[in-house]
């Protein structure tokens, strides 16, 4: 090989390094710029429409044709299903999670089992979710309803919240639970006041993800929750929701309600930014019990 | 008494840990015993391959929204699966440690934004864009209400779990064989194309996988921008109807027309079943990989 043959192909090689190097910083400039033209998007169109009546008053008579009125039934339906559902959740998926960390053997089948299933159960879609809810519905001889929202909408949280808190728990070192046995504690014991109190950081962000997830989701609400104009009162009253609240609006043809679609869009993209921040926020705080 | 009580909870917890397992085996059952009604009238296979959908006169035909479904996801994995790796790989091999962690909560937010914010988004910008600026360019006349647009909101939505996946698959390959590939010479890209992406070759199909479930079962936001309309789709700029789009647009009159309820419900039994394989398939490959870097 002649040195210039030789001098050709280290610069073609270094000219590939080069433009795939462009191409990387150009995906990742791709992926970034896509959040900020979302978020930005949303809020920069729903801010005009943005009065202090969406928030504080529910639809007066004629909402949907561009009278008077708010959205505050679907901002208070929202937060009633995606608590409710949170705390169903965690009631189902706290001992799973801690079954298969603090109970199961090391190599355990079940355990092994229960996590390949929580991923599967991760990636069905939550308009499955939704038809899911509307046969349990049905089944029990209930109507569409706050109730019948809320076990949806767990079943969608369950395995985000086991999954995020199976994470957590499972970076809990061996010498702690064993720690905690040689002063004779029970596993049950061990589980709740070192475990959890160990990873209440961790598992606060796993509940704050899946109450995130809860509060956005449109598609497993819209067989089981119903929609309404009155903020409900039992369990057994349909509730609006934020996420279809905006579809409804979007889908009439006047502008002056598109545009209230747009300021509840905005309204439900700052709540999530919230509901994110402060879960990141927690994963940092809250550490005092924890230790290293 | 704390033994027993240690022994109650222990029970308990069983039983509760069996729950997952057994709900993924109960939704896909519920769903079918519902769907029977328009199974025992029809053949499952006719009733998948047929055209014919006028549910009035009984025609229950599910093709064209199948055909939907897949023309959107493999739209939006065209398009996503480059910038994803691309990113990922940039991330995983070449990034400082700042911009890591800058990113990090950037990629999970966009993982969490709800899909109908990202419906609102694809009507106010990325509908307009393909009626009147990419359709034009191609010599069509399109409403913007098209595959492409559904395809485009997609893409953005599984470029997430695409490029954490990634991250992770990347991340178990031994630090060592990289070094030893830059040690002989290469440079870095190369490294990585001969060492990293081939090694990480089935994490990145598990990962890429991962993604088409997702953009298969996602419902609102493309329901939003694709137009639907129920015919089979000849190009990217048709309207088209997905599956999870017939679901849920239908929900409110499927209890007053016979039968319409169950050809919704094997719609999303249907669905389910191919997420059901796509999830089982791509977990059992990351598992093995796993395994392989434990």
């Amino acid at each position: 090989m002649t040195p210039s043959f030789e001098n050709r192909r280290l610069r073609r090689r270094k000219m590939e390094e080069r433009i795939f190097r462009a191409l990387m910083a150009a995906s990742m400039l791709v992926v970034i710029g896509c959040l900020i033209l979302i978020v930005g998007t949303i809020i920069w169109k729903g801010l005009p429409a943005m009065k202090l009546s969406m928030i504080t008053q529910t639809p007066k008579g004629g909402y949907y044709l561009g009278k008077e009125g708010g959205i505050l039934n679907a901002i208070i339906g929202s937060l009633y299903l995606a608590s409710g559902a949170t705390v169903l959740a965690i009631l189902f998926s706290l001992p799973v999670v801690l079954y298969i960390n603090v109970y199961a053997k090391k190599r355990s089948r079940l355990a092994s089992l229960t996590r390949f299933s929580l991923d599967v159960l991760w990636g069905v879609p939550s308009i499955v979710y939704g038809a899911f809810g509307f046969i349990i519905m049905i089944f029990f001889g209930l109507r569409a309803s706050l109730l019948a929202g809320i076990l949806a909408v767990a079943l969608l949280e369950f395995p985000i919240m086991s999954r995020a808190a199976d994470e957590v728990i499972r970076m809990v070192p061996r010498e702690l639970l064993e720690a905690s046995y040689s002063l004779g504690a029970t596993r049950l014991e061990t589980a709740l006041k070192v475990v959890v109190r160990q990873c209440l950081p961790g598992l606060l962000t796993a509940v704050l993800i899946a109450f995130g997830r809860g509060i956005g989701d449109a598609a497993s609400v819209l067989f089981t929750a119903g929609f309404t104009d009155r903020i409900p009162t039992s369990l057994f009253q349909p509730a609006a929701t934020l996420p279809l609240a905006i579809f409804f609006q979007l889908g009439t043809p006047f502008p002056e309600v598109q545009q209230r679609a747009y300021a509840s869009a905005a309204i439900l993209t700052v709540l999530i930014l919230i509901i994110s921040l402060v879960a990141r926020g927690l994963g940092k705080r809250y550490t005092r019990h924890i230790i290293k | 008494m704390r033994i027993s009580r240690d022994r109650l909870a222990r029970r308990t917890m069983l039983v509760l840990t069996c729950v997952p397992a057994f709900l993924v085996l109960l939704i896909l059952v519920g769903l079918f015993v519902r769907a029977r009604p328009i199974l025992a009238e029809k053949p499952f296979f006719s009733l998948l391959f047929s055209s014919a959908w006028s549910p009035l006169k009984g025609d229950f035909g599910l093709f064209p929204f199948i055909m939907g479904t897949l023309w959107v996801t493999f739209v939006s994995l065209v398009l996503a699966v480059p910038v994803s790796l691309l990113s990922a790989v940039y991330l995983s091999e070449y990034a400082p440690r700042s911009i890591r962690e800058f990113t990090k909560p950037i990629i999970d937010l966009l993982a969490g934004l709800p899909s109908v914010i990202y419906g609102v988004w694809g009507v106010l910008l990325i509908v307009p864009l393909v009626g009147r600026i990419i359709a034009p360019f191609f010599g069509v006349t399109s409403s913007g209400y098209t595959i492409l647009a559904g395809g485009i909101v997609l893409a953005i939505m599984i470029l997430p779990t695409i490029i954490s996946v990634s991250l992770e698959v990347f991340s178990s390959i031994p630090y060592p064989m990289r070094e030893a590939s830059l040690s002989l010479g290469a440079t870095k890209w190369e490294t990585v194309r001969h060492v990293v992406l081939k090694k990480g070759l089935q994490g990145i199909i598990a990962a890429i996988v991962l993604g088409l479930s997702r953009a298969f079962g996602e419902t609102m936001a493309v329901l939003m921008v694709v137009g639907n309309i129920p015919r089979l789709p000849r190009s990217i700029f048709d309207g088209g109807y997905p599956l999870p789009a017939l679901i849920a647009n239908n929900y409110g009159e499927m209890m007053s027309v016979p039968l319409y309820d169950a050809a919704l419900m094997l719609a999303a039994g249907v669905l389910l079943l191919v997420v059901l394989f796509f999830n089982v398939l791509a977990r059992v490959i990351l598992v093995r990989v796993e395994r392989r870097a434990a």
